[in-house]
């Protein structure tokens, strides 16, 4: 067991970990921040998706050791300290971007990462960023216009 | 996965002697390696992270004009800092994977593993790219050995990989969907002295040169001069996504519209 510190979600956190733990193990497992999710474990399916000194990153994919010293955010830092919703998560709730939100935390972390690099994609652009998302409810149109909505555009609204 | 000793060393020199313990194995973005080692196909005593070596990150030109990056450089930062030098390679890297494979996987993870179907290998090839390592340099030429197979040594560590710039290139990628690889990609670039054409994804034996599109490429860099060339079935990959045929079809089309694309 060694001992690895990093800031998550702002809040400097340390603890004993075997160099086989996974960065979304430790968050989960020994933070208690479960909004990070599991889909897949094998790097395919984005769910576990959340920032590592701002890049998004596979949660699944990265051991905690490789984060010593980092700057880690996860979709629980994502709403202000009152509950209120970030533009993203918003915007999801808007224009219906979840169904069972399994995948959700994945695509709020992603579009966060999109929006900081490229603060107004095109379509095309959000669907080419969001490839290691996978949702199985969605068929993804309303996470694209969700994510075109959260960015200031102008999308259509979704039927009542 | 097996439990394992997990060291980060700062230098390369440090790394090396890490790297001299028994069973101890480099880990670099560990897109490739992590799965792998939870599916027990590794097993390393002791893993030694690349990841807080600064001295191996980074894209800079040398005095030849080459572009030279750091083994320890992710996709994405090549695909941002590589643009204005070589816009082929960095469009290549930019679509690597997905944007977290791209943030975290580097140059020289993909070099050591050599998948047969991963775009790095393709590029170093056509680019007539040196590698460089903790001992030595090596010519693309000399390094890609086969389907996951290198002449790098146990323990020795890519830092390095130096680019010639070509007058023209172009990276064609049909991709395989459901891995984000390529099912088969080809790399042209064109330099004063001649051609060279990179084809991965395609033949059991990894990445390759296709001489004869080489050939009549240096004497008419058109798509038309590819007319009368094919490439044999024989040898090339056959799975559920593609039969050998089918591959070697895509080589050809794709070495067509990369030359198109390449101008
Ligand atoms: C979903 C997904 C999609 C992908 N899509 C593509 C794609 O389209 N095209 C593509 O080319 N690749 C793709 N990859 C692979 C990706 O590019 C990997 O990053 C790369 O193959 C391995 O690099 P790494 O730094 O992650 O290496 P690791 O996984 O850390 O290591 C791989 C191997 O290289 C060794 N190694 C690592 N660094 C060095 C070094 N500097 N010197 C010597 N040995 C070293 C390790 O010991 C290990 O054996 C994909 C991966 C995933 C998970
Ligand atoms: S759980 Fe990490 S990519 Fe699916
Ligand atoms: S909303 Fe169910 S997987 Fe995306």
């Amino acid at each position: 067991m060694t001992k690895v510190s990093m800031r998550v979600n702002g809040r400097p956190v340390s603890a004993e970990v075997e160099g086989r733990t996974l960065l979304v193990q430790f968050l989960r497992e020994g933070l208690g921040l479960t909004g990070t999710h599991v889909g897949c474990d094998t790097a395919q399916c984005g769910a576990c998706v959340v920032h590592v000194d701002g890049r998004a990153t596979k949660a699944c994919n990265v051991f905690a050791m490789d984060c010593d010293g980092a700057e880690v955010a996860t979709i629980e830092g994502m709403a202000a300290p009152d509950g209120t919703l970030s533009p993203i998560q918003q915007a999801f709730q808007d224009h219906h971007g979840l169904q069972c939100g399994f995948c959700t935390p994945g695509m709020v972390m992603s579009a966060a990462a999109l929006l900081d690099e490229n603060p107004r994609p095109t379509e095309a652009e959000v669907r080419e960023y969001l490839e290691g998302n996978i949702c199985r409810c969605t068929g993804y149109h309303n996470i694209v216009k969700a994510i075109l909505a959260a960015s200031g555009q102008p999308v259509a609204v979704a039927a009542e | 996965m097996y439990a394992f000793d997990f060291v980060r060393p700062t230098s390369v020199a440090d790394a090396v002697a890490a790297l001299g313990e028994a069973d101890a194995q480099a880990l670099g973005g560990g897109q490739t390696l992590i799965p792998a080692l939870k599916q027990r196909l590794a097993s390393p005593s002791t893993l030694v992270s690349l990841g807080a070596i600064a001295e191996i990150r980074g894209v800079c030109l040398d005095d030849d004009g080459r572009v030279c990056i750091g083994g320890g450089t992710t996709h994405a930062t090549v695909a941002r800092q590589a643009a204005a030098h070589y816009p082929a390679l960095a469009a290549m890297a930019g679509r690597i994977g997905d944007p977290a494979v791209r943030n975290r996987g580097t140059l020289g993870g993909s070099l050591a593993n050599n998948d047969p179907s991963a775009c790095y290998p393709a590029a170093v090839l056509a680019s007539n790219a040196t590698v460089i390592t903790n001992t030595r340099r090596i010519a693309a030429d000399d390094y890609f050995q086969g389907m996951f197979t290198t002449a790098l040594e146990e323990g020795e560590l890519i830092t390095e990989v130096r680019f010639p710039v070509p007058q023209a290139a172009n990276y064609q990628k049909f991709v395989q969907p459901a891995s984000r690889f390529a099912l088969t990609a080809v790399f042209v670039a064109r330099f004063a002295d001649g051609v060279r054409v990179a084809v991965t994804g395609a033949s059991e034996e990894g990445v390759f040169r296709w001489t004869e599109a080489e050939a009549a490429l240096s004497d008419s860099f058109t798509p038309g001069a590819l007319a009368a060339l094919s490439v044999p079935a024989d040898g090339m990959i056959d799975d559920l996504h593609g039969t050998p045929e089918y591959r070697a079809h895509l080589v050809r089309v794709l070495t067509g519209r990369a030359v198109a694309a390449a101008g």
